[in-house]
């Protein structure tokens, strides 16, 4: 269980490009579910997301992590916790060039400490789920958009989180790739894991999969 | 302790990778920093060698040497003066030397004629210093020729040449008879260069030559502890000169690192924000880096300390021969014996790799330190 | 000024070593000034990451702080031969005025750095950095004393001239010297034998006390502590003797030489080791905040087994050194 209670997050606080890109938001996301936040460009979206998988701390109000306040503990240990809780996928995919498939799946289990051996194993395992295991030792900047997609979601299920957080998942691709990783996702679903999707894209919404739509509008929910 | 290792192995996966892929610039880095210890290492490791040297060829002089002077100028020592001095407590021999230097305009280089206490050659014999010996293209069996105080050549039949192991005083030295000595320089029987002592307990060293001075109220006495002591300085002296030079290289190579380290590209950064978003901590990356680092700076120690190895024991040290000898115009090729002492190490270490590291790390730390959410502004 | 390789880098190091240290000290006082950890906000935030430079710098100047202090002594000794009347490192050392008190600082810098370390390790494991301001008001000790070093580094390396003439170490030791090391030197083996031994067993005691029953871990710290002049003093007074075999020589420093086995090369690292890592277990066993509880122990407990081990492979070299002497005091 994921509450936030009255967020509100500004960028450049005092300067003269200040941004309030979160003004006061009080939501709860329930687990084992598909939510989705949806509106427009600059509605805040991501960085909902963000206050959310704790990437990004509050200016104001509070976060809590199944009834614990995440909103003031320090970095590492908010790290560890993100680390553990939740995997990003990203809106441009972000893999790192010139390290392979395999290399850029088991990048966040590195600093876990767990043996290499097995995070490679999971890691191959992963990929074989998502049809990429002869793409393991392809380098990340050859592959296509799909595949990309899905090295990106097959790293953020590296550590085993029970939330994945996706950032608009279908704004590269067509319809026929966008609904595979639809697919994807509604599987992480059935596996009991919490799903969070930013996308102001209709097929997402028409795919049947989104459980719960919460609208944003100006950095508020809209009613 | 496990995890520990095996995060360490991940991050030091990711930091070999990392330096692989900009390999180019890593490459650069790495040259410049080899060339750097390169220099250092020839440095000291070539001006201790010499140092050591030189205090071996102590070990055989004697305990104090007695000159005579003659309104301020080294002179020849009277035959009596040896037999003042004898029965003097402390002294266990009293030895008249033969020494002089001959300036040999064939090769243009100055030569050391020395009498040796025992085994001199027979007359008509000379047994020469290595290095002599092949500047004049000559072994044994040759014949040396040489010019006399009065402008006669006289020949030498070589009998030898003089153990290397201590090249570095037999590089102009060449051992004569007493006979031939004396009548090359044209010097009486009875005359000598000077005096040595053995003085049997280094303590009393002091006492006996203040001794000397009140039985030879004309003498100058040096021991082989001030010849140490001026040996050693004099080598330091050069050698530090020589490192405080090159410390300007260490400097602008030090400002080269930081420059590399801080011109982070738009990618790097790009992938720092990357791992933070992906649940590394600011440690993880400074870690990374600093593994990064390490195996530029170590490995790049390692082969310019070697390299320097080579330059010294092997190739001769071809390149600071001129400054850090510079007492004789032979330039004596040495077989230095390598030897490394921890002192020196460090030290090497502590010049090289530290300003390494510190050069790196405050650009890398302002990089580590990214929004983990940048990754999702873009 | 005497232009040695090993002179040239300890100036380095020290120098570099203050810089780095006194921009830390800096940053301790802005920090002390500003922490909130309550508020979350940017500049929080902010000052949060910069610790993570601090923490480096100083981990940074750690590591080389032994070996600075090894090289000290090492360059000290080995340009003894400089000095007319100089026969180990106290010679150089007091060539001039600024030699021992720049030793006795680089010892202080050592042990401060590393219960530095204790500290942070510490304060790292608790979600609510529960020993920040110590471990700052701390680092502003630590800074003045970097500061101090360097400069007391520079006066002792610049005021040196060879042929100096100095004192050999029977002028601090010997029996006709007087002050602090030469009481040393002239305590009683009968005192100083049962002083060392009963310090020794009861850190060792103190200890084993912590590591199997939990209990006693500040007392070992105060023991390690307390052991450390201990063991120098009784270094001074009979081991050294017992290892040159005479009764009279009690330079701790002459024990660095080839000619003695490099003795001293195996006690100090060990006591040094033993001491810092004992009062280290002492700092974590007595942390008491909320949030170190499960940790503070383990840690404590890493750091005793260390001490321990360190200490008792002191004890066993010091009773083999006193073993294979022929000296019969």
């Amino acid at each position: 269980m994921i509450e936030l209670a009255d967020v509100h997050k500004t960028f450049n606080p005092g300067r003269g490009n200040e941004y309030r890109a979160i003004r006061g938001v009080t939501l709860a996301i329930e687990p084992g579910r598909v939510t989705a936040l949806r509106g427009p460009s600059g509605s805040g979206k991501t960085t909902l997301l963000g206050l959310i998988g704790g990437l990004t701390r509050p200016s104001a109000g509070r976060v809590r992590l199944d009834g614990r306040d995440i909103s003031a503990l320090p970095e590492r240990f908010l790290t560890r916790l993100r680390r553990d809780a939740f995997g990003f996928v990203f809106q441009q995919f972000q893999l790192i060039r010139d390290l392979s498939v395999l290399e850029n799946v088991m990048l966040p289990a590195t600093p876990t400490g767990r043996p290499y051996r097995r995070v490679r194993a999971r890691a191959l395992e992963l990929l074989g789920h998502l049809g990429l295991a002869a793409r393991a030792d392809a380098r990340s900047q050859w592959l296509s958009g799909g595949e990309a997609q899905r090295v990106a979601i097959a790293r953020a299920l590296i550590n085993d989180p029970p939330v994945i957080l996706a950032d608009e998942p279908t704004a590269h691709l067509d319809s026929a790739l966008s609904i595979q990783i639809l697919d994807i996702l509604a599987d992480l679903r059935r596996q009991g894991r919490t799903v969070v999707i930013a996308s102001h894209d209709p097929l997402v919404f028409s795919a049947g999969l989104v459980e719960r739509v919460v609208d944003l509008r100006d950095g508020r929910v809209a009613p | 302790m496990n995890a520990w290792i095996e995060r360490q192995r991940g991050l030091i996966d990711f930091a070999v990778a990392n330096l692989d892929r900009r390999r180019g610039r890593n490459l650069g880095l790495f040259l410049a920093y080899v060339l750097v210890v390169f220099l250092l290492a020839s440095v000291v490791l070539y001006g201790d060698a010499l140092r050591r040297e030189a205090r071996q060829l102590l070990a055989d002089a004697p305990e104090l040497v007695v000159q005579r002077l003659t309104a301020g100028r080294h002179d020849l020592m009277p035959a009596d003066w040896a037999a003042r001095l004898e029965g003097l407590r402390g002294v266990t021999r009293v030895q008249g030397r033969l020494w002089g230097y001959h300036y040999d305009p064939a090769v243009a280089a100055n030569l050391t004629l020395l009498v040796p206490a025992e085994g001199a050659p027979e007359p008509g014999r000379a047994r020469l210093g290595a290095a002599l010996a092949r500047s004049h293209g000559l072994g044994p069996g040759d014949v040396l020729s040489l010019r006399d105080h009065v402008g006669q050549a006289r020949a030498f039949i070589v009998d030898g040449l003089l153990d290397t192991a201590s090249e570095l005083a037999n590089a102009d030295l060449l051992w004569v008879s007493e006979a031939d000595f004396r009548a090359f320089f044209g010097i009486a029987p009875g005359l000598h260069t000077d005096l040595a002592l053995s003085v049997a307990n280094p303590r009393e060293v002091r006492k006996v030559a203040e001794k000397v001075l009140e039985r030879l109220p004309g003498a100058r006495v040096i021991s082989r502890e001030e010849m140490g002591r001026t040996y050693d300085a004099a080598f330091h002296w050069r050698q530090g000169l020589l490192l405080t030079m090159l410390s300007l290289i260490l400097l602008a190579f030090a400002f080269l690192a930081w420059d590399k380290a801080s011109g982070l590209s738009a990618e790097e950064r790009r992938e720092i924000g990357i791992l933070k978003a992906l649940g590394w901590d600011t440690e993880d990356v400074l870690r990374m880096k600093l593994w990064e680092g390490a195996l530029v700076s170590v490995s790049a120690f390692l082969a310019g300390y070697l390299l320097a190895w080579l330059h010294v024991f092997h190739a001769h040290a071809p390149l600071f021969t001129a400054v850090l000898k510079g007492w004789s115009v032979l330039y004596p090729r040495f077989a230095l014996r390598p030897e490394a002492d921890f002192a020196q190490l460090a030290a090497l270490a502590l010049l090289t790799v530290l300003p390494y590291v510190a050069a790196t790390l405050v650009p890398v730390w302002r990089a580590a330190t990214l929004d983990p959410d940048e990754v999702m502004r873009e | 000024m005497i232009l040695q390789p090993a002179a040239l880098a300890l100036l380095f190091a020290a120098s570099l070593n203050a810089l780095l240290l006194g921009a830390a000290g800096l940053f301790a006082l802005h920090l002390l000034a500003r922490w909130r950890p309550e508020a979350g906000g940017e500049a929080q935030i902010g000052l949060e990451r910069r610790t993570h430079l601090v923490s480096s710098v100083v981990a940074l100047s750690l590591w080389p702080a032994l070996p600075l202090l090894a090289l000290f002594v090492h360059t000290a000794d080995a340009s003894a031969p400089f000095f007319t009347g100089a026969m180990c490192a106290v010679g150089s050392l007091k060539a001039n005025a600024w030699g021992l008190p720049a030793l006795g600082l680089m010892l202080a810098g050592f042990f401060l750095a590393t219960a530095w370390l204790v500290l942070h390790r510490l304060d790292a494991l608790g979600s609510d950095r529960p020993l920040i301001r110590a471990k700052y008001r701390l680092l502003l000790v630590l800074a003045p004393v970097a500061l101090a070093q360097a400069a007391l580094l520079w006066l002792y390396f610049l005021g040196l001239r060879p042929a100096l003439i100095t004192s050999c170490c029977g002028s601090l030791f010997g029996p006709a010297a007087t002050g602090v090391a030469a009481q040393f030197a002239a305590m009683p083996e009968a005192l100083a034998r049962p002083l060392l031994f009963l310090a020794l067993v009861a850190t060792l005691g103190a200890g084993a006390t912590y590591l199997y029953g939990g209990r006693l871990g500040k007392t070992f710290g105060l023991l390690a502590a307390l052991h450390f002049p201990l063991a120098l003093a009784a270094i001074v007074a009979f081991i050294a003797p017992y290892i040159y075999e005479q009764p009279n020589h009690h330079c701790p420093f002459c024990l660095l030489q080839a000619e003695h086995g490099h003795a001293g090369w195996v006690l100090y690292p060990l006591l040094f080791l033993g001491t810092a890592a004992g009062v280290g277990a002492g700092l974590a066993a007595a942390a008491r905040a909320g949030s170190l509880k499960a940790e503070a122990p383990r840690l404590a407990a890493t750091l005793a087994r260390l001490s321990v081990a360190a200490l008792a492979a002191f004890g066993a070299a010091v009773v083999a050194y006193l073993g294979r002497s022929n000296l019969v005091m």
